[in-house]
């Protein structure tokens, strides 16, 4: 008999109501011995009984974090993580604000909607994958095909920033939204393959990149002052949540491209034969 | 929402060390999505320091086909001087499906003819490609010395339980938890996969095995064990035994860097990775892949060229991780000195120092 790993074993959340500490408003969750689905099912139920602030602790793993937290009025939760969460942190996130402390793993914002990610260290691959709203601050590294196909739409505009560098096809298939990568410490970045097959949002990117490093379907042009304002706004907010203020103005002070897709249908020619 | 992905970890400490299992267990429970049940299993070197001159071969003999065994006992006593054999220990206890026998034979070649002029590991890949193409259900699953591979269908801590590997001890382990995808999930099809003591655990899928496959059957490799895994074996015994190159070199044939990549690079460096590619085309691997490969004095991970697949190494003192994840790292290692990603076909390499080599192998 086939057993699946995610549901074997899986206990009802009266059983788990043991791993919880409640303080006026916040739930304290020892995540230590819980499934992936263990600690999401006990963080809605922590909502449903009146927390508004999640703290997580010993998290080492645990898949989706945060993905089921649709609430009917809508709420916004403070989330605050202690450990490692596990893949897909955030998925389909409606609205609200995780702070990791600690490294993130693959697909951290997938297809989120709205809200907050702040990670304290670095995160791995397809970070802010299809993510149409909300922002993601990396305090240090990503891995590859980050916020590949992230997309906007009407007023939203996602918004992935990386403090130091990315890993290779940084915003492949990009649809929307902006990326922003701030070059901390680097002085040249040995991502390839940027933007291949982009065709919507905005590329920021702070520190030496060649013109090969770019994918086909990405034009480099000069920053104009609206664009200045706007990665202003952007470090301001990144040294507010990593406790680096002071420092705006040496991230400020490199050189910054910026990069924006040469097509809005780059392969519209491929399929019409 | 069901995964697939198989999990990967190793672990090594580059002082000679030995440890037990029971880290590396812990290790894959962590991961314990990656997988389905359907194939787990383990390399262990340092393992029979007792023995350490001598070949180990594990025989997996499917349906317990005691014919076969017989047939095993006749060919290796005729090639081989066997110097020990017993069954391998297992817990009958644990629920596993129909579990073949295991039986480990330690051993000396005993070479003859024509076969006096071939050295003793290309002797020993010799016969194990006899045992495997010829004695029907008998597959030698591990063949190096001072180490083992013990695997089957299940999931990692059953089979760990199964052989009772948390007690076994040695300096650098490997394991895998499988989610077989294309090939059937049999006890042979688990990883690692072994030849001499050169082993390989691998997720992802090679979509270029029939090209590699087709290349190594000319140096006498026979693939037999129905999974594309089975070909990066023959390949890192090949390229880094045979051959001689270093995993630095090895790296850029299996993941070679792309064509536009290799037209930016000085003259020296586009010249060199042109004759690699153009001389050892057939042993690109294609596809998504991660690996762990160890083999005597040295674990490295390495990533197909544009990272499908992910690997994260850690390293503490003298213990170097490699891992799917970094929570698993972080399940044994809480406070690691560093952990970090290398870049898609860059290989993450730990060595053994002179002197703690010399006591594993001499």
């Amino acid at each position: 008999m086939l057993k699946d790993p995610y549901l074997d074993g899986v206990r009802s959340v009266e059983e788990l109501l043991g791993y919880v500490d409640f303080e006026d408003g916040t739930a304290i969750i020892d995540a230590k011995d819980l499934k992936h689905k263990e600690l999401n099912d006990l963080m809605k139920e922590c909502v449903l009984r009146g927390a508004s602030r999640l703290i997580l602790k010993n998290v080492c793993g645990q898949r989706y974090i945060g993905s089921r937290l649709f609430f009917n009025p809508p709420k916004r939760v403070e989330i605050e993580i202690y450990g490692t969460p596990g893949n897909d942190l955030g998925a389909f996130l409606a609205g609200h604000r995780i702070i990791v402390y600690g490294n993130a793993q693959d697909g951290v914002g997938n297809t989120m909607d709205d809200g907050e990610i702040v990670v304290h260290g670095r995160a791995g691959d397809v970070v802010a994958m299809c993510m149409r709203g909300g922002k993601i601050f990396i305090r240090d590294y990503v891995g590859y095909r980050c916020a590949i196909h992230m997309k906007g739409y009407k007023d939203k505009v996602p918004t992935l920033v990386i403090g130091q560098t990315a890993q290779d096809f940084l915003g492949e298939y990009m649809a929307g939204g902006r990326v922003i990568v701030l070059g901390i410490g680097i002085e040249r970045h040995r991502c390839y393959y940027i933007g291949t097959g982009m065709h919507g949002g905005v590329m920021y990117i702070g520190g030496k990149v060649e013109k090969h490093q770019l994918g086909r379907e990405v034009g480099v042009v000069e920053m104009d002052e609206e664009d200045w304002k706007f990665l202003e706004d952007v470090v301001k907010e990144y040294c507010k949540n990593f406790e680096m203020e002071g420092k705006e103005d040496e991230i400020l002070g490199k050189k910054f491209s910026k990069l924006i897709p040469v097509s809005k249908r780059p392969y519209g020619r491929v399929y019409s034969y | 929402m069901i995964g697939s992905s198989c999990g990967i970890f190793g672990v090594m400490d580059r002082s000679g060390k030995r440890f037990k299992g029971r880290m590396v267990v812990e290790a894959m429970k962590n991961m314990y999505v990656r997988g389905n049940g359907l194939g787990a299993g383990f390399a262990v070197y340092g393992l029979y320091k007792d023995y350490k001159e001598y070949y180990c071969f594990h025989v997996m003999i499917q349906n317990r086909d005691m014919g076969a065994k017989r047939e095993v006992d006749l060919f290796l006593n005729d090639n081989f001087h066997v110097v020990d054999d017993e069954e391998i220990p297992v817990n009958d206890e644990v629920e596993v499906v129909d579990p073949p026998l295991f039986w480990r034979y330690f051993v000396s070649p005993k070479k003859s003819g024509r076969d006096q002029k071939l050295s003793d590991d290309d002797y020993v890949v010799k016969k194990v490609m006899e045992i495997n193409t010829k004695i029907r259900n008998a597959y030698v699953i591990s063949s190096g010395k001072n180490m083992g591979v013990f695997k089957g269908t299940g999931f990692p801590w059953d089979i760990a339980e199964y052989f009772m590997i948390e007690d076994y001890k040695g300096y650098m382990w490997t394991a895998h938890s499988r989610f077989p995808t294309n090939t059937p999930g049999w006890w042979g099809g688990a990883h690692p996969f072994c030849i001499l003591d050169w082993t390989v655990v691998h997720n992802g899928e090679i979509s270029s095995y029939g090209t590699n496959k087709r290349y190594l059957e000319m140096f006498g490799y026979c693939c037999t064990l129905m999974t594309d895994t089975e070909v990066m074996a023959y390949i890192f015994d090949l390229l880094m035994r045979r051959f001689g190159y270093p995993i630095e070199v090895v790296a850029k044939i299996l993941a070679p860097p792309m064509w536009d990549q290799i037209d930016n690079m000085d003259e020296k460096r586009k010249r060199f990775y042109t004759i690699l590619r153009m001389t050892y085309g057939p042993l690109l691997v294609n596809g998504p892949w991660t690996v762990i490969v160890a083999h005597h004095g040295e674990m490295f991970g390495l990533t197909d060229r544009i990272r499908l697949r992910p690997l994260t190494a850690g390293e503490k003192g003298d213990l170097l991780f490699l891992s799917s994840e970094e929570s698993a790292i972080r399940a044994v290692c809480p406070n690691p000195d560093r952990v970090w990603t290398p870049h898609g076909g860059e290989p993450v390499i730990g060595r053994l120092d002179e002197k703690a080599l010399k006591r594993v192998v001499e």
